[in-house]
Parts: structure tokens; C-alpha cells; sequence
């Protein structure tokens, strides 16, 4: 068999016999994401939102800064999480450096750009159409955002799914400010690359087809929620 | 009320009847105007949608706002309903309450119901007052047992009866139409008729903008006739219908005006 073939086997294994030890990556992989995302739309949501229907002296520039960090780099965050949070940093007292919380700081970061910019977007022009019939009823802007929120809640779960995806795919932030700690920090990606690179390709590969499972029940939700959002559109 | 300007001062106005186009004799003078435009001017860029348009609006009235597409109807009646900034002055006399319903109503991706509560919630009715409410403005308009039903899954007429029962609902003294029945077939389109005069025969003020010439006989009790983002006549209906005009309305009612 050749090392390719051998190392499906042994990642087929692993799934199939749910091995401990991938258990705990997988699981902490999808906390630590899943918590990043749920803060990520706690503050992107009302953010996106208000921004859609804000004017205000540097709204463009705004906006175009939060475009531009939809492209934001994870090693870059991961480096600013790491300053922030280092001992000689500001917030080094908190001591939370190396820990899972530290990872979803990191990655709330990373993809609250996502959530804010798309959701103001998605926003903006879901009030194109509608801000004046809505203005009629006596909606404040605020209120017009947050019901467009309501309005178009399966694309807005469509962004989430979205942000999720780039959170638990990410290698570069978790791994600066989680430093790969077995058993503490250790999650999907930070896994790969270490056993890539000690060669233990069989875990590397189990843990890959994992992520892309995730990946694939990612993809399969945004589906069913795109076949959802057509068919209230055309309603 | 001033008399619109050229190009229906180049035509002598209608000495049978007895009114100016501009029709300040139309009414009583005692009816209360509930909103007045003066010398109102609507620019977009550098398009005049509306061109120092004069207007009264009093109560129980019925107005057609008729005209070619790009006259300015719905230009007019956003403003009137204050959603259009404009230069010249816009009074509303009394605390009047209104209400707009729009030719392709904005509907919510929830219920018909939740559509009502919401419609009343952002119309500051109190909470105890809104399920009451909105069950009655659903019956009034004969959609009550539509009520769970998702409202974008309703017909162009049940929506355009969910929006009207949405503006009835809040009990407006001053209610606006833009063009409320344009997108309807016709057994709908005699059905939103219907409601509409059942809305003004119980008092209520209705400006409405249409194409439709027959409508505007059956429905309103003064027309406004707009080419141009330009005021030309303003007349009760049957005068309008019965008088001479001036060039461009009455080739407008020959269906003869030629695309702007």
C-alpha cells in the first residue's frame, strides 16, 4: 500500500473508531470557533446593521476599512492578540495568554469583520427597497435595520454559517496565541501542521478530513439555507 | 391657492364652468386643510420632479393625482406624506395622522399577523390594544382567515388588502395611495376599489396617485392633473372630466401625450 493509501486507512480508523484523542481536538476546534462566531454576531449583527442606515462625517472611509478587513490576515490578529495579551503587554494581567480563551478573542477578531461587513451590506440593500415603506410606518432607522435583520434572517445565517467556516479553517491566530498546547489549545489546523511537519501523516490526514467534513455539513447547511431563502423569496 | 403656471395660462380658462384650472372655488372654504404645499420644488440632480407645485389637501376630500409616468405623482405624494425633502414650504395643520400604502406593498417575511402587530407597534399603538386591532382591520378587509399564512405567499391583491389593512388599522385621518391598484387584475382591482371608497366614506382623507382615468371618476372628488413635474389643473372631477382643458391634459385624456 503506498504512504498515501496507508495514511486514509489509518485516518479512516481513527474516525471510525472515534478515537479519544481526535475527539478532544474536533471538539475544542468547533468551541472555540462556535463561541468566536457567537460573539462575532453578537457585535457584527448590531453593528452591520446600524452602519447600514448611519450617516455620519467618514462613513465611506468606514466602511471601506471594514471592506478591507474582511481580507484581514490571521497571523496578523493572532500577532496583535499576542501583544495585547503577552506578559509585558496591556492586557498581560488578565494571564489568559496560551488558553482557549485567548484563541476565541483571536478568532472573534478575525471574523467579526465578516459578520459587521456583510450584515451591513445585506442590510443596506434589503432597506433600498423597502426603507421608505417602513419609514411610512413610522420605523426609526434603527428599527428598519434590525427588521431587515428579522427579514432576512436566512442570509443573515448564511453570513454566520460564513464567518464559521473562516473561523474553524483558520491556522495562523489560534496558533500564535494558543501555542498548539496538547491537550489545551491543540485544535484541528494547529494539529495538521504539527504532525505534517513531524511527519505523522496518518493524524495530519484523519484531522484533515475531519475539517473538511466540518466543512462539507457547513456547506450542506448553507445549501439548505439558500434553497430556504428562494423559496420565501419568491413568495 | 394659486393658479398653476404656463402652459395652461397660454389657454383661457373655462369660462362655463366658472372655475380657474387652478380651481380655488372647488370647495367650501370652510373644510379644514389637513396639509398644505407652497411653491413646493423636488430636484434630482438636475431633473425637476416637481416644479413650484401649490396644494391644498382638505378633509374628506378625495384627490387623484393623474399624469403621464414621470409627471411627478409619486414625487407628490411622498412629499405630501413628508418622505421627500423639498424646497418650498410643507404644512401639516393638525397632528394628522397618515398612512401610505405603496403599489408593491413591503411586506415582512413572517405571518400576516405579525405583519399587523408590527405595523401597529411601529405605529405606537398601545400593546394591549394591537391584537384587537389587527383583527378587526383583517377582517375589515376580508383576510382574516388568512392570518398565520407567510404574507409574501399571498396573492398581489390579498397583499395590497394586507397593506391596506395595515394603514386602516392605525386609523389614519390622511390616507395616501400610490398607485394602489397598478399591478392588480381586475376582480382584484375592484375589490381594493371597493375598500378604498368604504375607507373615505368613513371620512377619511385619500390622495391617491393613478393611470387610471376610470378610476379617478369612480374614486376621487377632485382630480390634479401633473405633466412636468408641473401643477396644470386642479379641478373637481366632474369638471375635469366635463370642462375644456388645457392642451396637454386633454391630450392626456384622449390617451394622446406623447412619451416623456
Amino acid at each position: 500500500m503506498s504512504a498515501f493509501g496507508e495514511s486514509v486507512s489509518t485516518a479512516a480508523n481513527l474516525i471510525a473508531s472515534a478515537d479519544p484523542a481526535l475527539m478532544r481536538i474536533v471538539a475544542l476546534s468547533l468551541s472555540v470557533s462556535g463561541s468566536a462566531c457567537l460573539f462575532a454576531a453578537g457585535f457584527g449583527l448590531f453593528g452591520g446593521a446600524g452602519l447600514a442606515v448611519a450617516r455620519f462625517r467618514g462613513y465611506r472611509i468606514l466602511v471601506l476599512l471594514l471592506n478591507t478587513l474582511l481580507a484581514l490576515p490571521s497571523v496578523v490578529v493572532g500577532l496583535v492578540v499576542y501583544l495585547l495579551l503577552s506578559r509585558s503587554g496591556p492586557l498581560g494581567s488578565l494571564g489568559i495568554l496560551f488558553t482557549p480563551t485567548a484563541m476565541v478573542i483571536a478568532q472573534t477578531i478575525l471574523v467579526l469583520p465578516v459578520v459587521a461587513a456583510l450584515t451591513r451590506q445585506l442590510v443596506a440593500d434589503a432597506l433600498r427597497g423597502s426603507g421608505d415603506q417602513l419609514r411610512s410606518m413610522g420605523a426609526g432607522p434603527l428599527t428598519r435595520a434590525l427588521l431587515m435583520l428579522v427579514h432576512e434572517r436566512w442570509a443573515v445565517l448564511l453570513v454566520l454559517l460564513a464567518a464559521f467556516g473562516r473561523a474553524i479553517a483558520e491556522v495562523g491566530a489560534v496558533m500564535i496565541v494558543g501555542g498548539n498546547i496538547d491537550g489545551v489549545t491543540r485544535v484541528m489546523t494547529t494539529t495538521i501542521a504539527l504532525e505534517t511537519s513531524k511527519g505523522d501523516l496518518p493524524l495530519a490526514l484523519a484531522l484533515g478530513l475531519v475539517l473538511l467534513l466540518v466543512v462539507a455539513l457547513i456547506n450542506a447547511l448553507i445549501a439548505l439555507v439558500q434553497s430556504l431563502q428562494k423559496g420565501s423569496a419568491v413568495r | 391657492m394659486t393658479t398653476p403656471r404656463s402652459p395652461s395660462t397660454a389657454i383661457d380658462p373655462p369660462k362655463e364652468s366658472g372655475l380657474a384650472w387652478g380651481a380655488s372655488a372647488r370647495r367650501p372654504i370652510s373644510d379644514p386643510a389637513l396639509i398644505e404645499l407652497r411653491d413646493v420644488t423636488v430636484r434630482f440632480r438636475d431633473v425637476r420632479a416637481l416644479d413650484a407645485v401649490t396644494l391644498d389637501v382638505r378633509t374628506g376630500e378625495r384627490v387623484a393625482l393623474l399624469g403621464s409616468n414621470g409627471s411627478g405623482k409619486t414625487t407628490l405624494l411622498r412629499v405630501l406624506h413628508g418622505l421627500q425633502r423639498c424646497e418650498g414650504e410643507r404644512v401639516l395643520h393638525v397632528a394628522t395622522k397618515q398612512a401610505m400604502v405603496f403599489q408593491r406593498p413591503f411586506l415582512l417575511r413572517l405571518s400576516v399577523w405579525a405583519n399587523m402587530m408590527i405595523a401597529l407597534w411601529l405605529a405606537k399603538v398601545p400593546a394591549g390594544e394591537r391584537a384587537d386591532l389587527a383583527h378587526a382591520a383583517l377582517h375589515r378587509v376580508g383576510i382574516a382567515d388568512l392570518r398565520d399564512r407567510p404574507a409574501r405567499v399571498l396573492s398581489l391583491g390579498q397583499q395590497q388588502r394586507l397593506a391596506l389593512a395595515r394603514a386602516w388599522a392605525v386609523r389614519p385621518r390622511l390616507l395616501f395611495l400610490d398607485e394602489p391598484t397598478a399591478s392588480l387584475d381586475p376582480g382584484a382591482k375592484r375589490e381594493v376599489e371597493a375598500l378604498i371608497e368604504e375607507f373615505a366614506a368613513e371620512g377619511m382623507t385619500v390622495v391617491m396617485s393613478t393611470h387610471n382615468l376610470g378610476q379617478a371618476k369612480r374614486l376621487a372628488s377632485r382630480v390634479v392633473y401633473l405633466e412636468g413635474g408641473r401643477l396644470i389643473v386642479d379641478l373637481p372631477t366632474d369638471h375635469f372630466f366635463n370642462d375644456r382643458l388645457p392642451e396637454e391634459a386633454a391630450l392626456f385624456l384622449k390617451g394622446e401625450l406623447h412619451w416623456t
